[in-house]
């Protein structure tokens, strides 16, 4: 089976997923919801500069809404019961993962289109650097692994995958530098370089403001170097996890 | 070519947690046959049909699908087939086509023979009136037929049918069985895993039982019928209460079993038991109101072999 052939097949089930799972009124109205109401929470009363706030709101909303359905959508096909069709067809098991990750990659970049929009209309938000677009693609397939990793063990209950996916991300926001710039974090800050979403936030704000902790090359190394990582894992992981599903 | 075999298993084997579920099964199944696979819950049907899908990975054992180890070139052995997993379900929120048209897509079928072939499904099927609602829509019968038609989107040689007709209408039982009928005449050759035995005894050329993980008898159903002849039986009602153990007759009857308002007597010298039966409705006042002669059926042979 070639390369091309199932990366096609890879396509229809990102294209499955879209209907099934993204393109409804209150998936995408939570994905710009929640993000926007976490970061109002932030901001009210403390005066901030547009050129912090922005890319900080840029990560947050990428990182929330593409790891939003991810972490529970083979849960979901497990007690649905299509999962055992999907994996009995001719398709890897790398490209249902993949497909999976491209559908959460499409909405993540879809919400976050809107920002960027926003920003730049109605905020005279000034964008600097291109490197940007590729990081917020780059990261979007990074962060939509990392949902997909999150997905791994063998339940069939989304529920528990949420409170899981909640467990991990949550953490992962307070100390990627999104509320709290990582040069005012002192001694921990190295803890802010295990999470990749540090090194998109960082490139946002390269970005927009022109301020970063790492070069624009070190912060797109990383979120690559995370995909890569985050991806592989999740098909390991998956492939172990695949007969205790059924 | 067509290879003679479609499927080849030897010594096949699962284990999960030291727990042995198919115990070193070995089967060959011939191209163009239709092939039951018997047994009660938790005999390893199910678990040995998710090896030949590529779904379990084997602890031991080879099975060849057509010319590919299912182990070695899972992908090209799993283009062949046509699977149909038991309590699978399609996707609810699609439309009854767009499920077809997803198969179509995960098997690389081109986009023009896939909308013809999921057409054609559909007229087959009796659902193309609805192709376009949501399967959420539908009925138990149709969602289930909607689900075997998934199963055929790509031509299949070989078609896994894990109990297709479980729970359906009597409607929908009669389409898929004579679907499958045809189908397999057309050349596919079927697995069928069913725990309703007549449905077995009616379509299927040979018969698998298992029991415990592992294969007690495989043969045709007459053969399996004739094998076990000892399982032929009288089943006689009275016009009055009888206790089923004074109709032992000594040895003659080797067991008796209250069936509804009959009783039903098996034994190896029906033509004996039948006198003696004429004999006690005499001497003890009451009347035969029916007797009839029972051969061995498959249910008889399928309960003797997986009996604890």
């Amino acid at each position: 089976m070639n390369f091309i052939g199932q990366l096609k097949r890879s396509l229809a089930v990102t294209k499955k997923d879209l209907f099934v799972f993204y393109l409804k009124g209150p998936v995408l109205i939570s994905g710009i919801l929640m993000p926007s109401f976490l970061f109002i929470a932030f901001i009210v009363g403390r005066n901030l500069s547009l050129s912090f706030l922005i890319p900080g709101l840029l990560g947050m909303a990428l990182f929330v809404t593409v790891s939003s359905i991810g972490p529970v959508v083979v849960q979901w096909e497990t007690r649905m019961k299509t999962f055992e069709r999907l994996v009995s067809a001719p398709i890897a098991l790398w490209a249902i993962i993949f497909g999976d990750i491209v559908a959460s990659l499409m909405f993540g970049l879809f919400i976050t289109f809107f920002i960027f929009i926003i920003s730049i209309i109605l905020l005279g938000v000034e964008i600097i650097s291109l490197s940007l677009v590729i990081g917020t693609i780059i990261a979007a397939f990074c962060f939509s692994s990392l949902g997909l990793l999150i997905s791994a063990p063998p339940t069939d209950n989304p529920s528990n995958m949420m409170m899981i996916s909640s467990m991990i991300k949550f953490p992962l926001l307070f100390i990627s530098g999104i509320f709290v710039p990582i040069s005012s974090m002192g001694k921990w800050k190295f803890i802010s370089y295990i999470s990749p979403l540090t090194y998109y936030t960082d490139l946002a704000r390269y970005s927009i403001g022109g301020t970063n902790n790492f070069s624009p090359i070190v912060d797109l190394l990383a979120l690559f170097g995370f995909s890569i990582l985050f991806f592989i894992s999740a098909v390991i992981w998956h492939k172990k996890s695949l007969t205790k599903r059924f | 070519m067509i290879k003679i075999y479609s499927i080849e298993v030897r010594d096949l084997t699962k284990k999960f947690n030291g727990f042995t579920a198919v115990d070193k099964i070995s089967l060959v199944v011939k191209s163009g046959e239709l092939f039951g696979l018997l047994g009660p819950n938790g005999a390893g049907k199910t678990t040995t049909i998710r090896m030949l899908t590529g779904i379990f990975k084997p602890t031991s054992g080879t099975a060849l699908i057509g010319e590919y180890d299912i182990q070695k070139n899972p992908l090209e052995a799993k283009q062949l087939m046509g699977i149909v997993p038991e309590m699978a379900n399609a996707y609810v929120d699609l439309s009854a086509l767009r499920n077809l048209l997803l198969m179509g897509e995960l098997y690389g079928i081109r986009k023009k023979e896939r909308v013809k072939r999921a057409e054609y499904l559909l007229k087959l099927f009796g659902l193309y009136e609805k192709r376009n609602n949501k399967v959420k829509t539908f009925s138990k019968g149709m969602k289930q037929r909607l689900i075997v038609a998934m199963g055929l989107m790509n031509e299949p040689r070989l078609l896994f049918l894990d109990e297709p007709t479980a729970g359906l209408d009597v409607g929908s039982v009669r389409l898929i069985r004579k679907l499958i009928k045809e189908f397999n005449s057309k050349g596919i050759t079927i697995i069928l895993t069913t725990h309703n035995i007549e449905e077995a005894n009616q379509l299927c050329d040979r018969v698998a039982i298992m029991n415990h993980g592992r294969i007690v008898a495989i043969d045709s159903p007459e053969k399996l019928k004739s094998t076990f002849q000892s399982t032929a039986s009288i089943e006689v009602a009275f016009d009055k209460k009888v206790k089923a153990e004074e109709l032992l007759f000594g040895d003659v009857v080797t067991e008796t079993k209250k069936v509804g308002d009959k009783i039903r007597l098996y034994s190896k010298r029906t033509g004996e038991v039948i006198p003696m039966l004429v004999e006690y409705a005499n001497s003890s006042g009451s009347k035969i109101i029916s007797l009839n002669t029972l051969a061995p059926n498959l249910e008889d042979v399928f309960v003797k072999l997986t009996k604890e």
